[in-house]
């Protein structure tokens, strides 16, 4: 079978931070690739540099060194109408949308905004696409002149979804997007993001510290610690079977709902 | 075998705003001596209104109705001395401007009448108890200095610094990292052991829930809906939201929700 192109392909990239005197490594020599519909996860403990890395390829942060290619393209070179032109492909989803929303927004003004700053569709028609929207996230269109703070956090969480996906994008960072969540709301947002997936095409770059939920959802996996890369590989390869020693803690420490401990000291 | 150590009797609690909606409604549980009970529910379940009820940390807004029978008895527990209590947010619950030597110092002064020579030389002992490495120094050591994993093992040291019957963790290793998670929970386990505390265990995972409690107990929109032993509760859920959360909790042997990829990588 041929190789397909990677969507996004990361090399050398590395990021220090400079705090109170001291140099802290977020990213050290990162190379990775995503392909078109496929799920790469960042996993790691606290500290680990996943959360860093998103934002390195999103560029909400720029790097200190390294090269990112996102659909062919020079991502990092990229200025002005040109970045902004590719940057509607690269969405992103945060762990709390209240936060990374805005609050005072109705759930209508928080979907328009990216159809008329990147000039999607007609004013006449961003009513209806906004429904679209909606409705192709689970949600009623009900719910459109609703505020953020109104509806409930798997709603809101949707709303953040629908916005991503507002730009038909090829590539979405997940940082955390699940983790808040209560389980049962977990799984209906994971399988709306599947079949996104399966639908549009669209990758997922899944930031996440949950092995268990990174196991069934990504195809892959990065292990992170300290900024480096531990191992990577097929998700359930590596986490069945973890070679380094950061991988083989992260799995131990997974809670495990079958090894009920039931002495009493 | 003595009585409980608590008694949750037909426990109801409104905040006063919305007094037709209860954030908890009809409760009787106990908890005994030396057990460790796990509380478990999401959003919205009451979860954390029980612990802070049988504290006696709610606000003044909030409607309570029923009873909470400390040692069988109506007097209320004394925060800090007999119930000791860890928040999921160790840097909001740590004074940002105070030593954590003398934060753990406070409480044995305060509760256990002990001079300040006396109660520094306890919170050094605690300290080591909670296995922070160079105690001599973290004893001078303010929040901000530390990682989130050892501040929480200091808010830990405070908790139990008066030797309460009763330790509160409501959701106390949620903001932690999977690691520093199980290093929390063995670390409780084993103080609660020690001490021979009962520990009242608040969290929204059935599986951390169910690798620390002795019993379970279930709760959803301010309702209990299952009590049982731990592996009963795990093994055999009688209530169908029970068997909800066990479903939708995705553990290291759930099944993949995805179909590979048909291509290679290197």
């Amino acid at each position: 079978m041929a190789m397909s192109e990677p969507l996004l392909a990361v090399s050398g990239l590395t990021k220090r931070f400079h705090r109170s005197g001291t140099i802290v490594t977020a990213a050290e020599d990162i190379s990775l690739s995503i392909s078109p519909a496929e799920t790469l996860a960042l996993a790691g403990p606290s500290g680990s540099g996943k959360s860093t890395i998103a934002r390195l390829i999103l560029r909400l942060i720029e790097p200190d060194a390294g090269r990112v290619d996102f659909g062919g393209e020079n991502f990092l070179a990229l200025r002005g109408s040109a970045l902004r032109a590719r940057r509607a492909r690269l969405q992103m989803v945060f762990q709390d949308p209240l936060a990374a929303l805005n609050p005072r927004a109705t759930v209508a003004r928080v979907l328009d905004d990216p159809l008329r700053i990147h000039a999607l569709v007609s004013r006449s028609e961003r009513p209806s696409r906004i429904a679209a929207l909606l409705q192709r996230v689970g949600l009623s269109s009900d719910l459109a002149d609703r505020y953020l703070h109104e509806i409930s956090g798997g709603q809101r969480q949707r709303v953040a979804i629908a916005r991503a996906i507002a730009t038909k994008p090829s590539l979405i960072v997940l940082d955390e997007a699940v983790s808040a969540l209560d389980v049962s709301v977990r799984s209906q947002i994971l399988e709306l993001l599947l079949d996104l997936q399966r639908t549009e095409r669209i990758a997922y770059l899944f930031v996440s510290h949950d092995l268990g939920v990174v196991r069934a959802f990504a195809h892959r996996v990065v292990l992170l610690e300290g900024g480096r890369i531990t191992e990577q590989g097929d998700a359930r390869a590596v986490i069945d079977n973890p070679q380094s020693a950061i991988g083989k803690a992260l799995v131990a420490a997974v809670p495990r709902l079958t090894t009920t401990i039931q002495e009493r000291s | 075998m003595t009585g409980p150590l608590v008694s949750i009797r037909d426990l109801s609690v409104t905040y006063r705003r919305d007094a037709t909606s209860f954030s908890l409604r009809n409760i009787d549980l106990d908890i005994a001596p030396g057990e460790r009970l796990a509380i478990i529910g999401e959003s919205g379940s009451g979860k954390s209104t029980l612990a802070l009820a049988v504290a006696g940390l709610l606000p003044p807004t909030a409607a309570v109705n029923g009873a909470i029978l400390w040692s069988g008895q109506l007097q209320l527990p004394r925060g800090g001395r007999d119930i000791g209590f860890v928040f999921q947010d160790a840097s909001a619950s740590l004074d940002p401007v105070m030593a954590v030597g003398r934060e753990i110092a406070e409480v044995a002064h305060t509760h256990l009448d002990q001079d300040w020579a006396q109660a520094e030389r306890r919170a050094l002992e605690l300290l080591r108890r909670v296995k922070l490495p160079d105690p001599g120094t973290v004893l001078h050591a303010y929040p901000h200095q530390l990682s989130g994993g050892q501040r929480q093992r200091v808010a830990i040291a405070a908790a139990i610094a008066a030797g309460p019957r009763l330790l509160i963790a409501d959701e106390a290793t949620s903001a932690l990292d999977t690691i520093v998670q199980a290093e929390i929970v063995a670390l409780i386990r084993q103080l609660v052991a020690e001490d021979g505390m009962a520990l009242l265990f608040v969290s929204h995972d059935i599986a951390l829930a169910a690798e620390l409690a002795d019993r379970i107990a279930v709760f959803r929109r301010g309702e209990m809906v299952e009590l049982g032993k731990a592996n009963a509760v795990i093994q055999a859920p009688e209530h169908a939201y029970t068997k909800k959360l066990l479903d939708a909790h995705i553990g290291l042997d759930a099944e993949p929700m995805i179909a590979p990829v048909g291509h290679g990588h290197v």
